[in-house]
């Protein structure tokens, strides 16, 4: 294979059988690894998009000055993006993300810029806007409220999946953005109605203690825009040590994924369990290599599941 | 019926510090009406002046958020976990 550039390795991801993990023998698991692009991660999809998105709007001059917040892999993804198309990108970082995403960030020449880990994302995305406001020379992409996001999808991923499998009858994924449940939800229920939508989510409201009230909650516009609520036909929490213990298991197949990952395969048998039979496609948004500081494959889980506590991995 | 309600951080304030309550009812809206008049300080926190699901609250029997359930009408039973916990962004 040769390519021109490496952001035309964005995309075209495989989906793995892990059907050995299911709970259940009638209902199928498969894996979709978004660890294999390029910047390591899903986000680098949105990022593209945006990007060239904003390219065609006019919005981008050569040598533009991008900012945007992230709790990393939108901030991975752009810093990529960034760096080939020669860009600047400043990303509003929480201060409690995985060191490696702070490193990863600079591989690529982002400007951090540190947001208070105790607000979590919410915090990031507050001073984003708050710094957008005093430069209106640079460029906010905003991922939560860009419709190239779940378009990335929708064009995307969703189409690969059913390329690869439309015997899908479930889709299970991480609840971030919203970007991935959105385009790809709605993608293969147009192919399929009957088709389930099931989102998982980190108890990231328990990270969150430095919210004053209730009202500084957040729910991405890009959810309220498309109606992400009619959408989903189930959300689930998952926690950190579950989270940990399918990542681990993930492991035991062959895979190396990050803890978001877990957290999605967790959900996907829960989803099995549920169903009498069935094939559930489910994403892995990223890799481990990020999170080899946080001992999650080699120290005691309970020790590690005490350290996910307090970091970012959604 | 007889269920523990988990308090986020920000809530705990009303409840005298508690992060757990034992509260009665049998659909989450019984439990939280009843929540919140043992605790008037989380009125209009949990719930609206309508009587509706704050919108950044989302709450979960057992790990299910209720909004892809029966909403307020979902049925809870004994022993049930209920936890309330503000929306936030991922990404």
């Amino acid at each position: 294979m040769l390519v021109r550039s490496v952001l035309d390795l964005i995309g075209n991801t495989p989906l793995v059988d892990v059907s050995e993990l299911s709970p259940n023998r009638e209902a199928r698991i498969l894996v979709k690894l978004e660890g294999q692009n390029p910047g390591g991660s899903v986000k680098d999809r949105i990022a593209l998009s945006m990007i060239e998105q904003a390219e065609k709007d006019g919005r981008l001059e050569p040598g533009a000055t991008l900012l945007e917040p992230s709790s990393g892999n939108t901030g991975i993804g752009m810093a990529l993006v960034c760096r080939v198309k020669g860009y600047h990108l400043k990303v509003v970082l929480p201060s409690n993300v995985s060191p490696e995403r702070r490193q990863l960030l600079q591989v690529w020449g982002a400007e951090i810029i540190e947001s208070p880990g105790s607000e979590g994302s919410n915090g990031a995305v507050r001073m984003a806007e708050r710094i957008a406001g005093e430069h209106p020379e640079w460029t906010f992409l905003y991922q939560y409220g860009n419709q190239a996001n779940p378009r990335a999808h929708y064009e995307g991923t969703g189409p690969e999946i059913w390329r690869d499998c439309p015997e899908v009858t479930h889709f299970v994924a991480g609840l971030g953005t919203s970007g991935t449940l959105l385009g790809v939800g709605r993608y293969l229920k147009e192919q399929n109605p009957d088709l389930q939508v099931w989102a998982v989510e980190p108890p990231a409201g328990e990270l969150v203690d430095g919210l004053r009230n209730l009202d500084d909650g957040y729910i991405p516009p890009i959810f309220s825009d498309l109606h992400g609520a009619d959408l989903l036909d189930r959300k689930t929490i998952v926690g950190p040590k579950l989270s940990i213990e399918w990542t681990r298991r993930l492991a035991e197949v062959g895979i190396f994924a990050g803890i978001s990952s877990g957290a999605a395969m967790a959900g996907a048998a829960k989803c099995a369990q549920a169903i009498e039979s069935g094939v559930i496609v489910v994403v892995s948004a990223d890799a481990g290599w990020k999170y080899l500081s946080t001992g999650a494959w080699t120290d005691d889980i309970d020790v590690v599941t005490e350290r996910a506590r307090s970091t970012i991995y959604f | 019926m007889s269920v523990e309600v988990r308090l986020p951080t920000v809530l705990r304030q009303h409840a005298g510090g508690q992060s757990t309550v034992r509260v009665e009812g049998a659909t989450i809206g019984e439990v939280l009406n009843t929540l919140v008049a043992q605790f008037p300080g989380m009125a209009g926190q949990v719930l609206t002046d309508d009587g509706t699901l704050h919108r950044f609250v989302n709450v979960y029997v057992n790990d299910d958020d209720v909004r892809y359930l029966d909403q307020l009408d979902t049925k809870v039973a004994d022993g049930d976990t209920v936890s309330i916990l503000p929306a936030v962004a991922g990404g």
